[in-house]
């Protein structure tokens, strides 16, 4: 047996190759982390987070957790994470709404439906996101009148330049016996699940498909025992009024959330609808055909049969719209919404601490698309081909 | 999945070292070798840019007047589209020269950003700067300049809509819970909240990172007030807002906002020459010499009016500049009144603190003996 020069071996110099490129990789961070210390040094700076527990000292427009100016830095960094999590979650989800909507109307067989679609991606997709920001902002909300003469839509909606206020709902007393009512029904229904399945599993004869009536028999009767324990509703209706110089009750969108909400919604939503039109492109003539022989409707054949199928092709792409969304919403400060990276910026400015605050904001970006990754890909893989 | 985290980890500490490095700009290597030189030793200090007492002669030798202005700031310092410069520290350029060239035209200005206009000065790019800049103790020291005579007593005020509150001498709790439109990464943001957490008054901020966006928001009806410097609320109201008689700006000071124009440290002989420029402006004014009435002050018997003109003594030549540098200045430029009048006026900037000491303001010149 001749043994094999190992210069010649595909898997040594394989490794090799990867070897150097880590050592290279280690001594250019190396370096740059040198670099960075003695120029630091030279200038007299300290790295480090010791100044996030002194007092923030500034104030924040909106939060949706306690926050007061003499909070410590690091609570009004949470502030920003929370405000930006909650517009890039609103936004993932009526984005694909729109993106689902608009992306079927592209390929509507009615003329104006069709071009309308097509008009509205063209223009949003083409044109910068922060000037259209700007002209949600400038040219829409903040025409829109004062309090005192607020446009009223039924609900009662009002929309006015100091926010949009809907109507939403109030606990009452009895919301958490009502909770539990309803945590009690959806329990049934797996328990229901898991008692069929047993009993189908042991059974000689297949059970009757009406034993599947009592996943809605069950549940609905936990919920009418309930009703009769405690008959005051749980929730009742908080609808926004004039009190005194401004709206009181109802749901308030701040103007600098609305614009920003719309601007993301609409600019991503139109890639969404290039994605879900390749995506549907993408099934198959034949399925189509397949399903209308069968006699299937219009709406059946897309629902069943083309969406399914799309999905695959849809859901990677879909992801990176997800994350630009919440990368993009880094532009709020623009237009004066206090998400992570304007609040970041102030405390920047504020106590000089370049790198630390800069380490932090990259870190929270991060994990947060890496989260939407992640549970995207697990969507991915449940929808995935299976190949045998 | 977990493959990517990493790759993306090393990534993120990787621009995180980049961008650290990034202000520093000047090759590398050569800084590292830098530092293992001094090590140990205390930091160095800015080197002034030209040895003591050449400024004065390197600017006489050129001919001009090298000064660092606002471009953008009407009232203060503006260039208008033909290319001509005009505004209340702009003025205080005109004078310099004026002094040392007895020509109000030998200033070559620079239009300088608000991060730029100290290293400006620093590396001698600029003979002197004037744009409104605050004198504050870190610029004094840590920055490395020095500071001259105040030109202007600014501070931190609040412009409310005549319909929420009409009369100016109403204090911060007139203004419970209102939206404070407000320039983000300024001090004036955290005077913002600690003003009325003092005053224990409740009010919502909404926070731009452009000056011009926050006035547009302000005239759009997004924010009951605005705050900024007084000075910047009455010129850029003027300038941006729709109409700004429905606009009052309150009394109240919410911060000391000293305005003066600064030199590199470390070359007093052209820090004195820029300062008793000014000095001399605010003399004139409290003497009554005017650009118009300036010959005939010539043949006064007073002693103060003719040391101050150069008829009499060498206080000029002391100073390493003409005899008689007042009198150029004051019959090229003006005095500090008139300079005042010229670029302010039209903006009813009321004098307040600018005001002579004789008049109850801040404005005091050292004697010239």
């Amino acid at each position: 047996m001749k043994l094999k020069a190992f210069w010649r071996d595909i898997r040594f110099l394989q490794m090799l190759a990867q070897g150097i490129f880590v050592i290279l990789l280690a001594l250019a961070a190396g370096y740059l982390y040198v670099n960075v210390t003695a120029n630091l040094q030279r200038q007299g700076l300290t790295v480090g987070y010791g100044f996030m527990k002194n007092p923030a000292s500034f104030d924040i427009g909106e939060s949706y957790i306690p926050y007061q100016a003499s909070d410590p830095y690091q609570r009004a960094l949470i502030v920003g994470v929370v405000n930006t999590l909650v517009v890039s979650l609103v936004g993932i989800l009526l984005t694909t709404i729109v993106g689902v909507l608009v992306g079927i109307a592209r390929l509507s067989t009615n003329w104006l439906v069709n071009k309308l679609a097509a008009a509205y991606v063209g223009v949003l997709r083409n044109t910068p996101l922060i000037i259209q920001l700007m002209f949600w902002y400038f040219g829409v909300i903040l025409q829109l009148p004062s309090v005192k003469q607020a446009i009223e839509l039924p609900g009662p909606a009002f929309l006015t330049n100091r926010g949009i206020y809907l109507p939403w709902t109030e606990t009452t007393a009895t919301f958490p016996a009502w909770r539990m009512y309803l945590i009690l029904a959806i329990i049934s229904v797996f328990v229901i699940w898991f008692v069929l399945q047993i009993a189908r599993s042991r059974a000689s004869i297949p059970l009757s498909p009406s034993w599947n009536l009592s996943y809605l028999v069950i549940p609905v009767l936990i919920l009418w025992l309930g009703a009769e324990i405690q008959p005051a509703p749980p929730i009742t209706p908080y609808l926004p009024e004039l009190a005194g110089l401004n709206f009181k009750g109802g749901l308030r969108l701040t103007p600098e959330f609305a614009a920003l909400l719309f601007g993301l919604v609409l600019y991503t939503g139109a890639f969404i609808a290039e994605i879900v039109r390749a995506g549907i492109l993408a099934v198959s003539r034949g399925q189509v055909e397949a399903a209308r022989s069968l006699g299937l409707t219009n709406g059946q054949t897309l629902r069943l049969i083309v969406f399914p199928q799309a999905l695959r092709v849809i859901i990677p792409p879909l992801t990176s719209q997800y994350l630009n969304l919440a990368k993009n919403s880094s532009l709020a400060i623009a237009i004066g919404y206090p998400d992570l990276f304007s609040i970041a910026g102030t405390v920047f400015n504020q106590t000089g601490a370049a790198i630390e605050i800069i380490v932090v904001m990259m870190l929270s970006y991060l994990s947060l698309s890496l989260f939407t990754s992640l549970i995207m890909n697990i969507y991915n893989s449940r929808t995935r081909l299976v190949e045998r | 999945m977990p493959k990517f985290s990493y790759v993306f980890g090393l990534l993120v500490v990787i621009s995180v070292l980049l961008a650290a490095c990034a202000p520093s700009g000047a090759p590398i290597t050569v800084e590292v070798t830098r530092i293992v030189e001094v090590a140990g030793e205390a930091p160095t200090p800015v080197p002034p840019p030209v040895a003591g007492g050449e400024r004065l002669q390197t600017v006489l030798d050129r001919g001009k007047v090298i000064c660092g202005v606002h471009g953008s700031f009407q009232g203060f310092g503006f260039v208008d589209s033909a290319g001509a410069w005009s505004g209340f520290d702009v003025d205080f350029c005109r004078a310099w020269a004026a002094a040392l060239f007895n020509d109000a035209e030998a200033v070559e200005f620079r239009g300088l950003s608000a991060q730029a206009r100290f290293t400006a000065v620093q590396s001698g790019e600029v003979d002197v700067l004037s744009r409104n800049s605050t004198w504050t103790w870190t610029r004094d020291t840590e920055l490395g300049l020095t500071f001259g005579p105040v030109t202007f007593y600014d501070g931190q005020a609040i412009m409310v809509k005549k319909e929420i509150v009409s009369d100016p001498t109403a204090g911060l709790d007139a203004l419970e819970g209102a939206n404070v439109c407000v320039q983000s990464g300024t001090t004036t943001e955290l005077n913002l909240a600690d003003q009325f957490r003092a005053a224990n008054v409740g009010y919502t901020p909404v926070v731009f990172e452009d000056q011009t966006a926050a006035f547009q928001a302000y005239d759009e009806g997004r924010c009951d007030a605005i705050t900024s410097d007084r000075s910047q609320l009455a010129t850029q109201g003027q300038a941006v807002l729709a109409n700004f008689a429905d606009h009052v700006i309150l009394d109240l000071v919410m911060s000391k906002e000293p305005l003066a124009p600064a030199v590199a440290q470390g070359d007093d002989k052209w820090a004195d020459a820029v300062h008793w420029v000014v000095y001399g402006m605010i003399q004139a004014e409290e003497l009554g010499i005017t650009s118009a009435n300036v010959d005939s002050f010539l043949s006064s018997q007073d002693p103060v009016v003719r040391r101050l003109l150069g008829v009499e003594g060498e206080l000029g030549s002391k100073l390493g500049l003409s005899n008689d540098f007042v009198y150029r200045v004051i019959k090229l430029v003006g005095n500090y009144g008139e300079v005042y009048e010229k670029n302010l006026g039209p903006f009813n900037l009321a004098r307040g603190q600018n005001a002579l000491w004789t008049d109850g303001g801040l404005m005091y010149a050292p004697p010239f003996r």
